[in-house]
């Protein structure tokens, strides 16, 4: 690929990008969330086109119009969101979308061309299980199959390892290293050092939407790889003093509550978080971590169990009475759900607020004071913006977060309740994100911290609990706490350090 | 080449003026085309039409009369669309506060000391829209019921309603067989400005005003706001939706009932057919062209009623056929609505092949694909 542009409205998200291939080879794409990995991958599978520059192949140069021209160039993608259809056989969705098909199915021929592959790259699917029986990372091999059952010579993998546990991410890699001895060659998107030094042959790093440098893994190291990724030197710890746990503030008793499909999500989860603690909530995506924090919140209905806040039952009361008792809660969707877009900063940092005698006389609002609050919290967190009356829709990604941030940290009396606090932040946001968790808890505030980012957990949890399929598996202290073992966790295994979720 | 359709980054002052001017030019011309198939001089048309809506102190009476209902209705129909309230149901909360203001007028006025019977009518005119807006409104914020459905149906219960009376029970004994009812006294009549024009041309600026204080400056209005951009973030602040669209909803319909009560009460001082003629309807376009604005509402509903009225005009002043009039104002109308669209995307013409940018041996990149 050379000297690729593409833009989007108001972005520059590739800017004259370079990047080769080369066969029988692992290349990572690492960079910072908005760096333009995946456009720059949506663009070599003809998801999108090009503004400027040209794609060779082999030597030739290619025009690559739909993900179908790129197939038949032999480059196919697995997209970060599975494009599977659940109801369907694994079989069924292989075919999906393919040409030249007999009028009449022969899918018995396919099964077992399935069978081989997975045999050969060890990808063990069976070909007649529907895809919403399957575990994510079985949805992940179906994905995986569809390209080598399209002989596809180019893998591209969008944050693969993003909903997989530690085992399973050894797997991938086992599977990788397969495919790439024979002659094949893979590129996985991420922004994730260790997976880079543990992956990849060669990584190329971009930043704003350039290529900044193309490195031999085994001649770099994570230190300079963050360098190159942020632009600066990076701090990998943020200080912290010991954790003094004061009383129980969150107490969850075995909490139950249905997935929005109407299954179950918790399964009888019990958790107590204390005063000036940092309990952190590890676990693949999906496996109930949404459901727990749109519970103890008010937003989602609890089938069974109990919630408590300082001493005040809040089971299954409305969102407005978890506010009320002082649970303050950085949602996981920001733009969906913690902010509205078309509103100014102000307003949206007194979305909470407002219903404070401050703000109104009566049922009028008092714009004055909104707006000195707004100016108080703009300088106190270091938020950019041009000004409190800007739409915060034009702030950036880390801006965003640290507007719900300082709304909630000044709305909460208690319990914080954050959800992938710095998913998708930049390093720099990310530093002074987590940094201010910590402030929190040290102000004694009682902190559920819900992560996949098992590097953020270790790094300012004191206390970490594992949540696998509903249940919490077990609980250990962030110090002592193993990776591997928090790993085994994540997979559904229980340990024995008892001690249960104290 | 190619033609893409993007949305604006950032939309200026320039561009909100300039879109709606424009699309008025496309209108007029579209509109030309229109009239000159049908054998009519355009100027001479458009001028009729315009002194039809505004040439005289009378024909802007009338314009009046007619943008006084669609003022109403629009800002009803502007307040539940703010909630994310698809109140289709205007139409049907007008009708049945026309009727209740009637009932009052006809049956209880005699009772009453004279100088309140105008000020119950109305109170019990805007209560009935609202009662009738309330429904709807609690089958959707608590069971779920689609408010399109229900807000449509409800109109013809009320549309029907209405007529059943005029036709039946209240008709006027001595109306000689005429459907419609014995005339107000007159301690129920709405008093007139000017010509047909009625009083209440204020209660719509009144309304507009006041809406636009709660929407700006209240605890209410905020909370309106939030839920009518992001539902999902009100319910995470803990606002209670079902309640607020409740309020919302007693609000819209009550503004519309209003419209009905003036109707009754200002234009035809008896309830008859010519009630339910579309307002309603016609509101969605109102508060839609306005963006939900209450003072664009008023200026709004005001032009919409010089096209109508003047379109009717150029039947009479040019001999034209009735059917000629209705196309004509919307042919004026398309152009106006999709032409909003332009406010918030614009077109570009990009360049889809790549430029060449030389082969990788020329670029250097020999080793590429070693």
């Amino acid at each position: 690929m050379v000297g690729i542009t593409k833009r989007f409205p108001g972005v520059l998200a590739n800017d004259h990008v370079d990047l080769e291939l080369h066969q029988g080879e692992v290349l990572a794409l690492l960079g910072e969330n908005g760096a333009g990995k995946s456009t720059l991958m949506n663009v070599l599978s003809g998801l999108y086109r090009a503004d400027e520059g040209a794609i060779y192949v082999r030597g030739e140069r290619v025009v690559i119009r739909s993900p179908r021209d790129a197939y038949e160039l032999g480059i196919g993608m697995v997209h970060q969101n599975f494009m599977l259809v659940e109801t369907m056989t694994v079989a069924e969705n292989v075919v999906l979308g393919l040409r030249g098909l007999s009028f009449r199915l022969d899918l018995g021929h396919v099964k077992r061309r399935l069978r081989e592959l997975g045999a050969q790259y060890g990808l063990k699917v069976d070909p007649d299980a529907y895809v919403w029986q399957l575990s994510v990372g079985e949805q992940q091999r179906v994905e995986i199959l569809k390209l080598l059952y399209r002989d596809v010579d180019v893998l591209i993998l969008d944050e693969p390892t993003a909903v997989l546990t530690p085992q399973e991410v050894d797997d991938l890699v086992e599977v990788l290293r397969r495919v790439i001895t024979e002659g094949k060659a893979a590129v996985f998107i991420t922004h994730k050092l260790r997976e880079v030094m543990k992956f990849a042959d060669r990584v190329t790093v971009l930043r704003d939407g350039k290529n900044v440098a193309t490195r031999l893994t085994r001649e770099t190291s994570p230190d300079e790889l963050a360098r190159l990724m942020v632009g600066r030197e990076v701090l990998f710890r943020v200080e912290k003093t010991a954790c003094e746990p004061g009383d129980a503030v969150l107490e969850v008793e075995s909490l139950r509550a249905l997935d929005d499909k109407g299954l179950p999500a918790l399964r009888a989860v019990s958790l107590t978080v204390h005063a000036g603690e940092i309990v952190g909530i590890a676990g693949v995506a999906g496996n109930g971590q949404r459901e727990l924090a749109e519970v103890i919140t008010g937003l989602r209905e609890a089938t069974g169990g109990e919630v408590y806040v300082s001493g005040e039952r809040i089971t299954n009361c409305p969102p407005l009475r978890a506010i009320e008792v002082g649970v303050g809660h950085v949602p996981e969707d920001r733009i969906e759900m913690g902010l509205v877009g078309d509103m100014s900063v102000a307003e949206n940092l007194a979305l909470k607020a407002y219903r404070n005698s401050d703000f109104s006389r009566g049922p009028v609002l008092y714009p004055e004071g909104m707006r000195r609050f707004a100016e108080d919290l703009i300088n106190g967190f270091a938020i950019i913006t041009p000004g409190p009356e800007t739409q915060v829709k034009f702030l950036s990604g880390g801006n965003l977060q640290k507007t719900i941030l300082a709304r909630e940290l000044t709305a909460c009396g208690g319990l914080l309740v954050a959800v992938h606090p710095t998913r998708g932040l930049d390093v720099g946001a990310t530093e002074t994100v987590r940094k201010q968790l910590v402030e929190e808890r040290d102000r004694g505030t009682a902190v559920l911290l819900i992560s996949e980012d098992l590097d953020e957990l270790l790094e300012i949890a004191d206390r970490i609990a594992v949540i696998f399929e509903g249940e919490i598996v077990g609980t250990t202290v962030a110090d002592d706490a193993s990776l591997g073992e928090i790993g085994l966790m994540m997979a559904g295994e229980r340990t024995e350090s008892e001690g249960m979720a104290t | 080449m190619r033609i893409a359709f993007e949305k604006r980054e950032s939309v200026s002052h320039t561009v909100r003026v300039l879109v709606p001017l424009v699309s008025l030019v496309f209108a007029l011309a579209f509109g030309a085309l229109l009239l000159l198939f049908s054998g009519a001089n355009p100027g001479v048309a458009y001028a009729a039409m315009a002194r039809g809506a505004f040439g005289s102190s009378r024909a802007l009476a009338e314009t009046f009369v007619k943008a006084i209902p669609l003022m109403l209705t629009g800002l009803a129909v502007a307040v539940a669309f703010r909630m994310l309230f698809w109140n289709i149901g205007a139409e049907g909360q007008l009708a049945m506060g026309g009727l209740a203001a009637t009932g009052v007028a006809l049956f209880v006025s005699e009772g009453l000391p004279s100088w309140s019977v105008l000020p119950v009518a109305i109170l019990v005119g805007t209560l009935a829209g609202a009662v009738w807006a309330a429904i709807p409104a609690a089958l959707r914020a608590y069971l779920g019921v689609n408010e399109v459905i229900t807000t449509l149906m409800m109109n013809y219960v009320a549309i029907l309603l209405v007529s059943h009376m005029y036709h039946g029970p209240w008709r006027d004994p001595a109306g000689y067989g005429f459907p419609g009812t014995a005339r107000f006294p007159e301690t129920a009549w709405l008093p007139r400005l000017y010509g047909r024009a009625h009083f209440g041309l204020l209660f719509a600026v009144v309304a507009a005003a006041v809406l636009w204080f709660v929407l700006q400056r209240t605890k209410l209005g905020f909370e309106l706001r939030i839920v009518g951009e992001n539902p999902e973030a009100a319910r995470y602040i803990g606002i209670d939706i079902p309640r607020l669209m409740l309020v919302a909803m007693l609000v819209s319909g009550g503004l519309a009932g209003l419209a009905g009560v003036c109707e009754v009460t200002g234009v035809m001082r008896r309830l008859q057919q010519g009630l339910t003629v579309g307002h309603g309807y016609t509101a969605i376009i109102v508060a839609w062209l306005a963006q939900l604005n209450p003072w664009a509402v008023l200026l709004v509903g005001f032009l919409l009623a010089g096209l109508l009225v003047g379109g009717d005009q150029i039947q009479m002043a040019m001999g034209l056929p009735a059917a000629v009039g209705l196309v004509l104002q919307g042919a004026l109308l398309f152009p106006m609505l999709g032409g909003a669209l332009f406010t918030e995307y614009r077109l570009r013409i990009v360049r889809t092949t790549p430029e060449d940018v030389g082969t990788p041996e020329e670029l250097g990149l020999d080793e590429a694909r070693s």
